[in-house]
């Protein structure tokens, strides 16, 4: 049993997997004696009553019906408790404890930002406390995503206009995988982050240094730092290849043409602006779907990112 | 004074009618020409040329799924775009799902058959069933634009406000399959119609084979949830078209009631397509196993009970889309209930084989293969269906692998035995029974080394409609590929020798495989108008303990001389007249 389940499912992290686990163990196992028997039948009933010659006679049995109630009704038992297991594991889920911390969570197309109760931002890096509910409120910006980690067996899609939560315990430190799934357009499966899970004097650290940025960067390792961690490369590519946006190679000082016909040549301050409000002066050729960072970096980060900028070329 | 008491039984004079073999006229060789098949009302040319279209899209869909397997050989790009791959997954859906898998058993196999099986000359309404051949082709061909100007990247459930926002031709696509929903709506109503009116004498409802139960189950399904389809892609164009907001949030409406309405006739349109498929299973399993089916009535009435749980149960793709706990709670109860008619179908199928005479000749493989398949299918449905493990299973790859397990293992399993088991009645011809065999084996094999790897990388975590993936999924999708690979050599392998037995094949006789059922008491081919006698029913169609004489009876036909050997007077009892 525990063989099957570490090779069909990813490590259980938090207090939410052991119930799901068992189910999906119990179900597996059920289901796997079940399907054994039909398929022992089948070959034996093929091999046993194989046809001999033409002239074979078969009896006359048209039905049973202690027969029929007894497979109506042992399946009828076994889903039941499946439904009632699923059901009560299905309420732990959706009931979050009510000194759970709460994360305010916006999704968008392609990233996931995350915003902490004393004003912490941080973008597809979700840092959470060990052994503590977290509870996240979420929304989207735009169209449907939907948030996944399966190391924590959560899911809840994210929409536009309404908000959905999730919450889960993280039982220790260490990395996992957030996915979005729910299809959302070029990038979805590139929309990725990572939940980051720290012990608690971590994580007050962590809030405390923010996004522990080392203060004796050089602007330019800080701007590529940032460029990596916010996201943006899900869009733009540093090689001259064309993904959802521009690349941003060999970017400055070049002529580009807008979608309203008019002409830019790209100095800082379409950078600046083109960061904060993306979608006033789009490059002709590419959708204005790109969300704005403004709040969530600062002056000092865009002046690295756009010194980053003019180093690729 | 004693009056006659009032009844609603005749006797009839009947008389014995071998069918003709090796027939000279039929049905493929009267009325030839192109025009003549373009206007033809026959219900059997008919359902030929529905068969050749769903082939046409199974071929061009089954394509896409090839591309698409290529791309996810390495973790990221490799030969195209994510927009591209966007599109062609979208198309594979849509495709296989609107063009290849409602149509496919109703509309291509159940026209030919079900008027054969009812002993009548054609369906009620033969000039509708022509209009809603027409009807899918102009939905395809409004497909087709929508792909050559723009393309749909929405996935097939085009679902908003993704779809209400995205490039692409999404309109003129969703104007496709509101077009071909008539078509749907259409042959179910012809369907009803033909056999609540048009059963041969003696034909009572519980003498109906399971197929036709099954087809008017399914009837019953595309005329009534059809049309809410219909409103909701209306819906769709209204708000892209004239931006009234209805699901858009950006315009005040509600992205979630688009799922609603979209599910609420998706959902049983799982069952238009599968249902048809159990039709086919009963009638194959008796036949090889040349005895009575077992449980006749609990699976008649089976399928009956799904077509109408089936109608209760679509929020269950809804389980992590913010619906309240409450709703989720009795969808996945009413999702469990729909489970048990479906299991007792395939116990009453094991119990048919019990003490049968099993003849292993290729439907019959298929049906096992069905059998195995579904049942799959099945059990991961089961899984699904159960709250706590759907938040964590929901949009993975195990989703994928679970429908295909139910569509792919179970309809088209069903709808190829079906294909082999028919063959001979629609063709004259008998197809190589060994490169058949063959081709079902790879098939078969094929068919798991594609899917069953996709239940481990879902349960794993693995997001579907993922252009890129991480690699620690790269050996199962790559295992995953070799699979589809291998299904695509089975397929090539049986078009060969379909398409031999046409022009090479041998003779077919009028019932090769021994069946009881009456579409085998017509000539092989049948003739243009099926039979040249009105059948008289005095047997069920699983009645192996009865002699083949009693299945053959007709109307007694005073001007044609009958064999007075053969004569027989009919019970009223036996012999119950509509009239």
């Amino acid at each position: 049993m525990n063989r099957l389940s570490d090779f069909m499912l990813p490590p259980a992290r938090s207090t939410l997997a052991g119930e799901v686990d068992a189910l999906f163990n119990f179900i597996n196992v059920v289901s796997l004696i079940l399907l054994i028997g039909i398929t022992i039948a089948i070959i034996y009933f093929a091999i046993r009553y194989r046809r001999k010659s033409d002239d074979d006679t078969t009896p006359l049995i048209t039905h049973n019906s202690k027969l029929e109630i007894t497979w109506s009704v042992i399946p009828l038992i076994l889903v039941m408790i499946v439904f009632g297991w699923g059901y009560s594991g299905y309420l732990t889920m959706t009931n979050a404890p009510d000194d759970a911390y709460e994360i305010r969570v916006i999704a968008k197309s392609w990233l996931w930002e995350f915003h902490y109760q004393d004003g912490q931002t941080s973008i597809n890096e979700l840092h959470v406390p060990e052994n503590r509910p977290v509870k996240l409120i979420m929304s989207s910006d735009d169209v449907l995503h939907s948030f996944y980690v399966p190391d924590f067996r959560v899911k809840m899609d994210v929409i536009p206009n309404r908000y959905t939560s999730v919450w889960f315990e993280a039982t220790g430190p260490g990395e996992s995988v957030i996915y979005c799934a729910e299809y959302c357009g070029s990038a979805h499966s590139q929309m990725l982050a990572d939940v980051i899970v720290h012990t608690q004097d971590d994580f007050d650290l962590w809030l405390e240094a923010g996004d522990a940025i080392d203060e004796d960067l050089t602007p330019v390792e800080l701007g590529r730092q940032l460029v990596e961690r916010q996201g943006c490369l899900a869009c733009h590519s540093t090689d001259g290849s064309t993904l959802q946006g521009p690349t941003f190679l060999d970017i400055m000082g070049r002529e580009r043409l807008l979608t309203d016909g008019t002409t830019v040549t790209i100095d800082e301050n379409y950078l600046r602006q083109s960061i904060l409000e993306p979608n006033t002066q789009v490059a002709d050729g590419f959708p204005p779907i790109m969300p704005s960072y403004a709040g969530s970096l600062s002056d000092r980060q865009i002046d690295a990112i756009i010194e980053y900028l003019k180093t690729l070329d | 004074m004693a009056t006659p008491e009032p009844t609603n039984t005749k006797k009839l004079q009947v008389r014995r009618y071998k069918p003709e073999e090796n027939p000279k006229e039929t049905y493929l060789t009267e009325e030839t020409g192109l025009w003549a098949w373009m206007t033809t009302v026959d219900h059997k040319k008919i359902g030929l040329m529905y068969l050749g279209s769903i082939t046409f899209f199974f071929l061009v869909a089954g394509i896409l799924a090839l591309i698409l397997r290529t791309e996810l050989l390495t973790p990221a790009q490799s030969f195209i775009t994510a927009d591209a791959y966007n599109q062609i997954f979208t198309l594979h859906g849509a495709i296989m799902v609107f063009f290849f898998l409602v149509p496919s058993v109703p509309a291509a196999l159940g026209n030919f058959i079900l008027p054969l099986q009812l002993g009548c000359k054609d369906v009620a309404f033969p000039r509708v069933n022509l209009l809603s051949y027409y009807i899918y082709v102009v939905g395809a061909l409004f497909t087709l634009i929508a792909i050559f100007t723009g393309g749909v990247d929405t996935g097939w459930t085009f679902y908003t406000p993704y779809s209400a926002t995205t490039g692409g031709n999404v309109m003129m696509m969703t104007f496709g399959v509101f077009i071909l929903g008539f078509s749907s709506i259409l042959t179910g109503l012809n369907f009803i119609v033909t056999i609540h009116r048009m059963r041969s004498p003696g034909l009572t409802w519980n003498r109906l084979s399971l197929f036709l139960w099954s087809l008017y189950a399914t009837s019953i399904i595309q005329i009534l949830a059809t049309p809410v389809l219909a409103i909701t892609l209306l819906l769709l164009t209204m708000e892209r078209l004239l931006s009234i907001g209805i699901f858009d949030p950006a315009l005040g409406g509600d992205p979630v009631l688009y799922q609603h309405f979209f599910w609420f006739y998706s959902h049983p349109a799982v069952y238009i397509m599968i249902v048809p498929g159990f039709g086919i299973v009963s009638e194959i399993i008796s036949t090889f196993s040349r005895k009575h089916i077992f449980g006749y009535w609990a699976i008649a009435l089976s399928s009956l009970a799904i077509a109408f749980i089936g109608f209760l149960v679509w929020g269950h793709h809804m389980f992590v889309a913010g619906q309240s706990s409450l709703a989720n709670m009795v969808f996945s109860f009413l999702t469990f209930l729909v489970g048990i008619p479906t299991g007792i179908k395939i116990f009453n199928w094991l119990a048919t084989m019990h003490r049968g005479s099993i003849d292993l000749k290729t439907p019959m493989l298929y049906i096992m293969a069905f059998l195995f398949l579904f049942s799959i299918g099945g059990f991961t449905g089961i899984m699904l269906g159960a709250l706590s493990v759907d938040i964590h299973l929901h949009d993975t790859y195990y989703v994928v692998a679970h429908f295909h397990y139910v569509m792919m293992g179970g309809m088209v399993m069903a709808f190829l035995g079906g294909l082999h088991y028919w063959w001979p009645k629609m063709f004259g011809k008998m197809y190589n029974e060994l490169w058949a065999k063959i081709a079902c084996g790879l098939l078969f094999i094929g068919f798991n080394v594609t899917f069953l790897p996709q239940f481990v990388m879902g349960s794993l975590g693995m997001p579907r409609r993922y252009f890129n993936y991480l690699e620690q999924f790269q050996a199962y999708h790559q295992f995953s590929t070799i699979g589809a690979y291998i299904m695509g050599v089975a397929f090539v392998i049986m078009a060969i020798y379909l398409v031999h037995s046409l022009f090479k094949g041998k003779q077919a006789s009028s019932n090769p495989w021994g069946s009881r059922a009456l579409e085998w008491q017509a000539a092989s081919p049948p003739s243009l108008h099926n039979y040249h006698h009105t059948p008289v029913i005095i047997n069920g169609p699983y009645d192996y303990h009865k002699p083949m004489s009693e299945f053959q009876l007709g109307i007694a036909d005073s001007h044609n001389g009958h064999d007075p050997h053969h004569q027989k007077d009919i019970e009223t009892k036996s012999v119950e007249a509509d009239k």
